[in-house]
């Protein structure tokens, strides 16, 4: 077994409404900074152990689809490394 | 006829509910702590408001996939009623009870006021007390409340009667500026289950139990449960 770091970015799927995001943009614009798009997501690093790295995605998006992300509003990404 | 009300750590509705269903409706209610898990066959399971887990991840995913929910969606399958409210809600939506999700409102803060809600079906045990299109005033407290879902989803509750309550205005018009939360089709209540035996909604029916807080009209939702489980009849 190997060990891995599995990096798993949850983001709200494209055209969900983001009212937390709205809220920061309205922050920043009033401290002037523009900005045209700014969207949110959570960042999950998790360690394990996996025979290989197919292995440990595979297991990272199992996480994702059990737990860490809801189907109906959410995507999800994960990276793999040593 | 015994009810049982699922405490999580986090929940803080569990002693109303048992409150407005024993003490009100005159039915044995058992506090039953979720690690215990559901060993006995009650006539009905809710789950009640609170932040169960401290809404960590998303309100209610947690509690949603705890030993005790695989009980509880068996007791559904086959029928039993089971009412989730507010993180209840949240919970029944993440345990795949109901369709849809419980999210972020649209201004994301909490909202804690009375609102009025359409009854939108009363082909339900839940909603069967009440008429078809009345306006009742409950109590909402939320931060996550935000019924989303899919349009198929939405289309094909509306087709099978399951949306139970949207948000009104007092005349009982669905409308953008009756809706609190920014909810999919005003919606805030969703009927699952085989035979619309299961109810989410994010409204507190037991802050609206008795005249003395204000609104006796949620009552009627416990008492409905009530006279379905009596027409059954014992062993059913």
């Amino acid at each position: 077994m190997m060990k891995y770091t599995a990096k798993i970015t949850i983001a709200l799927k494209e055209g969900m409404l983001d009212p937390e995001a709205r809220a920061i943009q309205h922050a920043l614009a009033n401290l002037g900074f523009s900005t045209g798009f700014l969207s949110t997501a959570r960042i999950f690093i998790i360690t394990l152990e996996a025979e290989n790295e197919e292995a440990a995605k595979a297991e990272a998006e199992r996480m994702c689809e059990r737990l860490l992300a809801n189907p109906v509003i959410h995507r999800y990404e994960v990276e793999v490394g040593a | 006829m015994r009810f049982a009300v699922v405490q999580f750590g986090g929940s803080n509705c569990d002693r109303d509910v048992v409150h407005a269903v024993s003490d009100v409706c005159g039915v044995d209610c058992d506090l039953v702590w979720y690690k215990d898990g559901i060993t006995t066959d009650y006539d009905a399971v809710i789950l009640p408001g609170g932040f169960s887990y401290g809404d960590y991840l998303r309100a209610g995913a947690i509690a949603a996939r705890t030993p005790v929910m695989e009980g509880i969606r068996r007791h559904a399958a086959a029928g039993g009623l089971v009412l989730g409210i507010c993180n209840g809600a949240q919970i029944g939506a993440e345990s795949g009870l109901v369709p849809g999700t419980f999210t972020t409102n649209a201004t994301p803060k909490f909202i804690c006021r009375p609102v009025c809600l359409r009854v939108e079906t009363t082909a339900s045990p839940f909603t069967r007390l009440y008429r078809e299109g009345e306006v009742i005033r409950v109590p909402i407290a939320h931060k996550e409340g935000r019924y989303v879902a899919s349009p198929e989803v939405l289309a094909r509750l509306n087709a099978e009667g399951r949306v139970a309550f949207r948000f009104c205005d007092a005349d009982g018009n669905v409308i953008p500026a009756a809706n609190p939360n920014g909810a999919a089709e005003n919606i805030t209540g969703v009927l699952g289950g085989p035979a619309k035996n299961v109810l989410c909604l994010m409204p507190h029916p037991e802050r609206a139990s008795e005249e003395v807080l204000g609104s006796a009209d949620g009552r009627r939702i416990f008492l409905g449960m009530i006279r379905s489980i009596e027409e059954a009849g014992p062993g059913a």
